[in-house]
């Protein structure tokens, strides 16, 4: 390799460029001036604008979770840096691979209080995978690729690089070269699981009668999902996806039971709870999940598959722990079951399946609510997302917000493809769905790209359509418009003898139409359930604009089912009056 | 129950306090916890002792191997070890008391008309047990390093 000199600034652009980066998010200031000078003059990677620097991490992080590749992000020394943090929790808690290059002040300067200085690594700590502080310009091009190396192999997550504007500097140039490979003695990922282990669970799995499949974000990130649509056929046992996880098996796949936890399905929950075997792969038996830990699907062997050891018994105790990436594992499984076929037999589980069939009959969700007005003769929510699902036949990119809108898109838009729905589970960050949803576009020019939302959420990153304008990003923003901070409002409703206590705005919302188009956008908004249909068409007619869809709907209605907290999974309300325990 | 783990590290500035942020991070109480460079110059190896069940130093020590800079980790409390620690003292100076430092199995190392110095080496329990007896021979100061270990198996926590 021919060795060239380079600024701290310049080797910075370059080692982005040799890591094949095209694009980057970013809002620059003092300290990043001699980066954003070295950009200026150089094509290849392109930088995004935003107004906010959370806006620029989560468009990262969009663009991460949409395309598989890693979201990169600028942003300058002090507030930057602390701006920077909302979206890098966001990334951490998804496990989602974002690195952030953070300007520092001049390394002399650091630990003086010096004019925007921040401890970006201290204040950053628990929030990334892990973190690199630059001292030398020379160690640029071997940071930035341990780096990506970090952030997109094992259980991915974001990494921070803090690097001092004197780093920078244009006047000290060095001979740079890009490193080949990495070599991180204490950093060693298991992708391929333990075969004694996998044997153990195929065994499990041939024997269970009553077995449920559940599959999580891993499943997505680690591009598993056709290796876990072969073990559903293999095996033809039911499935069901994390929030996370959606998509990762095709939500109108004849396998398919819901989405389980917290605002799961009555069927998945169900079937958790009466289950014999659960297989769990890329999945962290999160507090959604499994309502209280010491109640969860005792009757259940326990398989769980994770890149993370940590995760493995983290919550729940399991039979068969599992290292390793969820594509290698259930690769080794499948082949593993397969070798063993003569064991199968389907028609065992046959009463299985006819009890989660009676289930979801007695209580199912119901997917035709759009022809059926409410009794309210308001708009409901999940006729919104009804009409989003068939205006967009089901392939549009879904990003969405945080509340009562993001549960009804979970529960109602069927999403068959991975990486298809976008939204904050880990953290649930308000303010996440616009900012991801350019990421998304910007990754996919031509795809339909919508962002699910709440008059609530909207309005924590709102600036960013300013972006939007200016990149020509013509994502269509359904706003799920109840007037209110609906899901907190709910359990208000639930737990709180219906105190609304700082979950309503007394009128003081902003006319959506006007905002949209003040920002050079198109705004339309509807009231009457007839023209629901009708607007959702005209919206994304207008292929080539971003429209933001202002949807009135009845403040009253809640997310059901609902776990009731510190029971088992199969205590729910199902309705406002309906509870399935005593 | 008592436990020991112990950990390789890499050297350098930032590793210490993932690993302390780490704790604090994830409520993990820590009792004590002793970190210096090893032979090799780019490696520290850090010990801590913490109360807690299986299950809770099971995740403390997973937690621990996902940090980057974390090498190796080892709870030496599964098996058989040994565990050391350093008590340094200070006591007004007399002949009495430097005769019950001595049959005490202490070693003085500073000594004049006022002060004396002395260093005792011994399990946690036995410094206990030392501090306790030597409270009647007017401590001024107490400190302990904290318990060092080594495992006394074929186990090693090397690279
Ligand atoms: C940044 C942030 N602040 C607070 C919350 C708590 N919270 C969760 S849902 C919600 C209400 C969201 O309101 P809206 O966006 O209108 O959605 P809706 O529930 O009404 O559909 C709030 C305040 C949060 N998740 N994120
Ligand atoms: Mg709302």
């Amino acid at each position: 390799m021919s060795k060239e000199k380079l600024s701290g600034a310049e080797a910075l652009m370059r080692s982005l460029q040799d890591e094949g980066i095209e694009l980057v998010f970013g809002y620059p200031g003092g300290a990043s001036l001699h980066i954003y000078d070295a950009l200026f003059k150089q094509q290849a990677v392109q930088h995004v604008l935003v107004r906010h620097e959370q806006g620029a991490v989560h468009a990262a992080d969009g663009y991460a979770r949409s395309t598989g590749k890693p979201g990169v992000v600028f942003v300058t020394s002090g507030p930057g840096a602390t701006n920077a943090i909302t979206g890098l929790a966001t990334s951490y808690m998804d496990s989602t691979p974002v690195i952030v290059i953070s300007s520092q002040v001049k390394a002399h300067l650091i630990g003086t209080d010096s004019f925007q200085e921040t401890d970006m690594i201290g204040v950053s700590r628990p929030v990334v995978k892990h973190s690199f502080l630059v001292l030398k310009a020379e160690d640029i091009p071997t940071t930035i690729k341990k780096a990506f190396h970090i952030a997109t192999t094992g259980r991915p997550g974001p990494v921070v690089i803090d690097i001092p504007k004197s780093v920078t500097d244009p006047d000290y140039k060095f001979d740079y070269s890009y490193p080949k490979d990495v070599d991180i003695r204490s950093y060693k990922p298991v992708e391929e699981g333990h075969s004694g282990q996998i044997r153990k669970a195929a065994k499990l799995l041939l024997a269970s009668e009553r077995p449920v499949i559940y599959a999580g974000g891993g499943v997505i990130q680690n591009d598993a999902s056709e290796e876990l649509i072969e073990l559903v056929n293999f095996l033809n046992f039911p499935v069901t996806n994390t929030l996370m996880g959606l998509g990762a098996y095709p939500a109108t796949g004849d396998k398919f039971i819901g989405m389980l936890g917290m605002h799961g399905t009555y069927e998945a929950n169900m079937a958790m709870h009466n289950s014999d075997l659960i297989l769990a792969v890329g999945a962290r038996f999160d507090d959604r999940i499994t309502n209280d830990p010491a109640q969860f699907a005792l009757g259940a062997k326990k398989i769980h598959i994770d890149i993370d050891p940590a995760s493995l018994s983290k919550i729940i105790k399991v039979d068969v722990p599992i290292v390793g990436s969820a594509k290698s594992c259930l690769r080794q499984l499948l082949n593993e079951l397969k070798k063993n076929e003569s064991k199968l037999h389907k028609e065992k589980i046959e009463p299985w399946l006819n009890q989660i069939q009676d289930w979801r009959n007695e209580h199912g969700l119901n997917h035709d609510m759009l022809q059926k007005p409410s009794p309210s003769g308001k708009i409901l929510p999940q006729q919104v997302i009804q009409s989003l699902y068939k205006e967009t036949k089901g392939k549009a990119y879904i990003t969405s917000d945080v509340g009562q809108h993001q549960m009804f898109t979970a529960q109602y838009y069927h999403f068959d493809k991975p990486r298809q729905w976008i939204n904050s589970g880990g953290l649930g960050t308000m303010g996440f769905g616009l900012p991801a949803a350019m990421g998304v576009q910007l990754a996919f020019p031509r795809a339909t790209v919508a962002c699910v939302t709440g008059e609530g959420s909207i309005q924590m990153c709102i600036q960013e359509l300013s972006t939007c304008l200016q990149y020509d990003l013509p994502i269509k923003i359904i706003n799920v418009n109840n007037s209110s901070l609906g899901m907190v409002k709910q359990w208000q409703d639930m737990q709180y003898g219906g105190r609304l206590s700082q979950t309503l705005y007394e009128d003081s919302l902003p006319d959506f139409v006007k905002l949209a188009e003040s920002f050079g956008h198109v705004g339309m908004k509807v009231e009457k359930l007839e023209e629901l249909e009708s607007a959702m068409k005209d919206c994304f007619k207008l292929k080539n604009k971003l429209v933001f869809l202002d949807i009135v709907v009845d403040q009253d209605e809640h997310v059901y089912p609902m776990l009731e907290a510190g029971m088992a999974l199969d205590a729910m309300w199902l309705d406002k009056e309906t509870k399935t325990w005593e | 129950m008592k436990r020991v783990v112990a950990l390789l590290m890499e050297n350098q500035s930032g590793a210490l306090s993932r690993v302390v942020g780490l704790f604090s991070q994830r409520g993990y109480n820590i009792e004590s916890l002793i970190v210096a460079p090893t032979d090799d110059p780019s490696l520290s190896r850090l010990t801590m002792t913490t109360e807690g069940d299986a299950r809770v130093v099971e995740q403390i020590t997973k937690q621990l191997n996902k940090l980057i800079d974390v090498v190796k980790v080892l709870d030496l409390s599964v098996e058989d070890y040994v565990g050391r620690e350093l008590l340094l003292i200070k006591l007004d100076s007399s002949e009495e008391a430097e005769a019950k430092v001595i049959s005490l199995g202490g070693q003085v190392l500073f000594k004049n008309e006022s002060i004396l110095n002395a260093e005792f080496v011994g399990s946690s329990e036995e410094l206990d047990k030392i501090v306790t007896s030597l409270s009647e021979s007017n401590l001024l100061e107490v400190v302990r390093t904290g318990l060092s270990g080594i495992s006394s198996t074929s186990k090693t926590l090397t690279i």
